[in-house]
């Protein structure tokens, strides 16, 4: 009785955001946090933990100096962590990185009543691509957008929620689900979490691990077997700052309005 | 033969999945098929809608309007409600079949739970949230003199690994807006591609186009047991929630109206009904539970392009700027004349926006009761 939560480190693009001249990211320059919807599947997998005696193990796809991340997960509550790390895995895109995921998750073997969580989206993409992906790879049913989720059983009611509304939807283990920031507030380490972290089990999944895993090839992982290559990148124009209307008081007012009439705008 | 994603000469024709609710076209479906159509005529191909649901023929012939050639459609009764198995089978055994060399889907929470299924199972690249999409290279460095800081006269854009002419160049924000990236996907077919809602403009609707495009119903096989979720309900929010995509003027509210949030919303209210808008928000404002998620302008919330955006105590952070920025004209109250969102604003007051606010509803009034 397992939950795998998928994790991601990733720039804190909330705050400073560096780019270099050449439209790169500085990313020697930024924060690195855990993704802020990741903490949201960690939470939902510490609270299905303690009412049903889940194991929770966390697997994330990254370099080596995102263990200390993993460290802070366990001292929240998670029980092991699998670091998926090597230069193979290195410039893999939504598809590639779903395939070395899902081979992992998979070489750590799934069973009848597990439950994989991930977080909506990471923000640095934004893609919201790997969850469903890893699903796809692992023949799982996903359910995305996750605003509830309940159990009984091997039976998972979860509200998922859309623009207009919501869907109630129910689904068995072994299944996906990806977790928005409505779903529940993450709890905080603790004080014990905190001095056992680095006691509990961190496993490194290299290119060896998981070479032979029928999901992983050298022409469909890494930057070579990504469909998908950056062409060109860039950063958006500033728009050309406008006029500052001088004063506060109604006489800017309706300079503003007059303005705007005299343009048609209004 | 099986299928085979790498075999690009094998593709052809621009598809557009056209989603509707309930058996009502999502209406970006229509931004998507006018987008479609300027992808289809760059390619000199055939611009075709997919449309799933149950009995959902009557809300076909429109999207010929907008200017779909043809339009597959698939009714089942296991296709009334969205779910991403019944969804993921029909569409990947139809690209199979037909092999279409570019899919575009809406960024909605059902295009992005259903795109990704669709790549990964058919063997091939996806690029989330597009904001700008390109076959045309001339038009793509087009975009680019207006809509990036490169120096595009002193740039290459050839490729030795694929012809930069007839590869979808798919652009998006990363990293909350801070850097735009433009994907392609070279080695395999179809180029997939979700679009972010109101992103894409509609073209005028000619209604020769609902008599000339081409309702097709393909055969196809769905079974209950190919679903392995189920939907017990679908529900409706009750509230009204705001159009912000298609408003006209959006009078947005953020941390500013923290003083007294009854009351900056208060102001928000009137200032948007006398210039006939809506009210709209920061995240900040969002976050803070000064108002419901549905009025949030910018990265995780909506991009909106209205004629007037009025920004009212928002420090305008990049995600909110990337939201709003190509609105027509924006005006910005602030009481920090630092504040970022006066990088982007037409017109900027540095001011409270409790002192200014009732100001500009009466100026404004008084300019439209003189017309």
């Amino acid at each position: 009785m397992k939950i795998f939560v998928t994790v991601k480190q990733v720039p804190d693009t909330s705050g400073k955001v560096a780019v270099k001249a050449d439209g790169t990211l500085d990313r020697a320059s930024m924060q690195t946090i855990t993704n802020p919807d990741d903490l949201n599947a960690v939470e939902a997998a510490l609270t299905l933990k303690d009412e049903y005696g889940y194991k929770v193990v966390a697997f994330c796809m990254g370099p080596p100096p995102a263990e200390p991340m993993l460290r802070e997960l366990i001292a929240m509550g998670v029980d092991e962590a699998v670091l998926i790390s090597g230069r193979e895995f290195g410039g893999s895109d939504t598809y590639a990185t779903s395939q070395i995921i899902a081979a992992a998750i998979d070489h750590y073997g799934i069973e009848e009543d597990d439950i994989i969580l991930a977080g909506r989206q990471a923000i640095d993409g934004d893609t919201a691509q790997v969850g469903p992906q890893i699903a796809e790879k692992l023949g799982l049913p996903q359910i995305t957008y996750a605003g509830d989720i309940k159990k009984e059983g091997n039976t998972l009611t979860v509200k998922r929620i859309l623009e207009d509304g919501y869907m109630m939807i129910k689904v068995q283990t072994p299944c996906m689900i990806t977790c928005i920031k409505e779903l529940n507030t993450p709890r905080y380490m603790t004080v014990s979490g905190v001095l056992g972290a680095w006691e509990k089990p961190l496993t490194i999944y290299d290119y060896p691990t998981l070479q032979d895993h029928p999901l992983i090839d050298k022409s469909t992982i890494g930057l070579k077997g990504s469909p998908t290559n950056i062409y060109k990148s860039f950063t958006p124009p500033q728009k050309g700052v406008g006029t500052m209307l001088k004063g506060d008081g109604k006489d800017t007012t309706n300079e503003l309005a007059s303005i705007l009439a005299a343009k048609h705008i209004i | 033969m099986a299928y085979d994603s790498s075999k690009i000469e094998d593709f052809k024709n621009v598809w557009v999945f056209c989603e509707q609710r309930q058996g009502v076209m999502m209406p970006t479906t229509f931004e998507l098929i006018s987008e479609g159509r300027k992808l289809a005529d760059e390619l000199g191909v055939d611009l075709c809608g997919i449309l799933l649901g149950d009995n959902v023929d009557g809300i076909a012939a429109e999207l010929g309007g907008y200017g779909a050639d043809k339009v597959l459609v698939y009714n089942s009764p296991l296709l009334k409600d969205y779910t991403t198995d019944a969804y993921t089978k029909v569409i990947c055994d139809a690209v199979e079949e037909f092999k279409p060399e570019v899919m575009i889907f809406g960024a909605s929470n059902i295009g992005r739970d259903l795109a990704p299924r669709c790549a990964a199972r058919l063997h091939t690249g996806l690029c989330a949230d597009c904001t700008h999409l390109d076959i045309d290279l001339n038009g793509y460095i087009e975009f680019l003199k207006t809509g990036s800081s490169l120096d595009v006269e002193h740039m290459s854009f050839e490729s030795k690994l694929f012809d930069v002419n007839k590869n979808l160049k798919m652009t998006r924000p990363a990293f909350g807006g801070h850097l735009m990236a433009t994907i392609v996907c070279p080695r395999f077919r179809p180029a997939m591609a979700t679009v972010r809602p109101g992103v894409m403009k509609k073209r005028p609707f000619d209604e020769a186009g609902t008599k000339k495009v081409v309702i097709e119903h393909p055969a196809f096989q769905l079974a209950e047991s190919d679903i392995k979720t189920q939907v017990l309900e679908v529900v409706k929010a009750t509230k009204k929630l705001v159009d912000l995509i298609g408003a006209d003027v959006i009078v947005s509210v953020g941390a500013g109206i923290g003083k007294d949030v009854e009351k900056g919303i208060a102001l928000a209210e009137e200032l948007a009904a006398v210039l006939g808008g809506v009210v709209g928000a920061s995240r900040a404002a969002v976050d803070a539970g000064y108002i419901t998620a549905d009025h949030q302008v910018g990265q995780t919330g909506k991009t909106v392009h209205p004629k007037i955006y009025i920004a009212l105590g928002i420090s305008g952070a990049i995600q909110h700027k990337a939201g709003m920025q190509d609105s027509e004209c924006i005006i910005a109250v602030n009481k920090n004349e630092a504040a970022p969102i006066f990088e982007v604003a037409d017109y900027g007051i540095v001011g409270d926006l409790f002192k200014v606010v009732p100001e500009m509803i009466e100026s404004f009034k008084a300019v439209k009761e003189a017309k």
